[in-house]
Parts: C-alpha cells; structure tokens; sequence
C-alpha cells in the first residue's frame, strides 16, 4: 500500500480499513456464508430429494408395519434425517432472502426471520427424535 | 407493505413477457411451497413414531381428494424446484449465460419438471391408486 501509486480514483482504498477488506466479511458481517450455504445444501437435496421421491414411490402401498420398518432400515433412517436437516436449512436460506426482499416494515421483517427458524430448528429436531423412535424401535 | 419514503422498484407490469422471468418467479413461489409442504413430511414421520392409528389417520388424509391435489402440487413444485435449482447451480458455475442458452435452459427446466410430474403420477396410478 504505497502512497506513490495512489492517484484520485483509488480513493476507496484508502478510506477502507485494510482489515475489513482482509476478513472479506461486508456490510452483513457474514460474507458469502449465507450464499455459500445455500448452495451446499442445494447440492446435498440434489440426491437426496432424488432419494427421498423413489423411497416414497417404493412405499406406496405400504400398511404401518411395512412403512415402519423401511424408515427403521439404517442407510433410511440416516437418509432420511439428512434430508430433512437439509431441506430446513435450505429453506430457512431460501425464506429469508424472500422476507428481506418484500417484507420492509423491520419488526415485522425481525419477527417473521425468528419465527421461521424457530418453526425450522423445532421441526429440524421433533422429526431427528422420531425417525430415532422409528429405527430404534421405542 | 412498505413504511419507509425511499423509493421502490418499478412494477412487474412495465416488463415484456419473458421465460427466464417466470422460471425466477416460480423458483420462489415453488420454494415457498414447499417449505409448507415440508410440513406434510414431518407429519408423516410423526405419525409412524406415534404408532398405526396415526399412520392410518395420516394415509386418510393424503389419499382424500384434497389430500391427493396438494401432493400433486407439491410433486410438480419439487420436481420444478429440483430442475431449475440445478440450472441456478450450473449458472452458479459461470455456465449457459448466453442468452439463447439462458432462454432454452428456462424451457428445459420447465418441460422436464412436467415431464417427471407426468411419469411419477403415470405410476401412481398404475401401480393401483394413490395411498
């Protein structure tokens, strides 16, 4: 950062922090996390909404005896837990952005981006306790 | 919706009908839908921890005629969402930006999310009715 180099239009360098500009963490403070995660996830519910719809076809006709025992089996029961911690996280992502773009009073924006974590994490846990109810046979 | 004085963003209507606008807009209005429909997931998991009246009330619900149009909804969100999301993820990527390519993608994704709706409720039916 010499100061010979500096001529008028690289103003903006000189006014920013070297170590905002270091960390890379913008004005949102969390970078590109939120865009990165989204992605990710998106990745993962690529196969596993593939996954998800053939184990549903397959069980279609199923009586409660049967549906129990193809979620009790080990690589479904992983699956399905997988998908469904995806499917939320991506969604909290994915409902947030839209709550940030249309919803413009800030408490009703605050509540509504709580309220669907909340509903998520909740959802998140109550479907990890009964998949393990389900393959541990409780 | 908005109590601020700052300006807003032109209306939709001013825009010229475009494919690759309707695939963004369905991209979320599906994503929002199917983060509703989630719900009907966790209920179905619940109900076979809670045992095979549950289930049995569950299968009662999904297979009414309701019950069957929501699912049918939901299978062509998912399938859209699946398709498109895979076209944002290989834009994501740098690819198909030109134009022409962006247009043809916006096709694809729609044609081929009808397609699978198509072939999955083609095997519901033929394998002996839903739920």
């Amino acid at each position: 950062m010499s100061t010979n180099n500096h001529s008028a239009h690289d103003v903006r360098s000189e006014l920013r922090n070297p170590l905002k500009r270091a960390r890379g963490l913008g004005s949102a403070q969390s970078g590109v996390g939120h865009w990165w995660t989204q992605r990710v996830t998106a990745a993962a519910l690529v196969f596993l909404a593939i996954w998800f719809v053939l184990t549903v076809l397959g069980a279609l006709h199923a009586d409660y005896a049967t549906a129990r025992s193809i979620v009790a089996k080990p690589w479904n029961a992983l699956l399905l837990v997988a998908f469904v911690l995806a499917v939320c996280w991506h969604a909290v992502l994915g409902l947030q952005v839209v709550i940030e773009d249309y919803v413009h009073t800030r408490w009703k924006e605050v509540v509504l981006l709580v309220l669907v974590k909340f509903i998520a994490v909740l959802g998140t846990l109550a479907t990890l306790m009964a998949v393990l109810r389900v393959a541990l046979g409780a | 919706m908005a109590d601020t004085q700052r300006p807003l963003s032109p209306h939709m209507g001013i825009y010229k009908w475009q494919v690759q606008m309707v695939t963004s807009i369905l991209h979320r209005a599906t994503g929002i839908a199917l983060s509703v429909g989630t719900l009907l997931v966790l209920w179905g998991v619940f109900s076979l921890a809670h045992g095979e009246d549950s289930y049995n009330q569950f299968r009662t619900c999904v297979g009414s005629p309701i019950g069957l149009v929501l699912l049918f909804g939901w299978s062509w969100a998912l399938f859209y969402h699946l398709c498109n999301g895979i076209r944002h993820l290989l834009q994501d990527g740098g690819m198909g930006y030109a134009i022409p390519q962006f247009v043809r993608s916006s096709w694809l994704s729609i044609i081929v999310s009808i397609v699978l709706t198509v072939v999955v409720w083609a095997y519901v039916l033929t394998s002996g009715g839903a739920a």
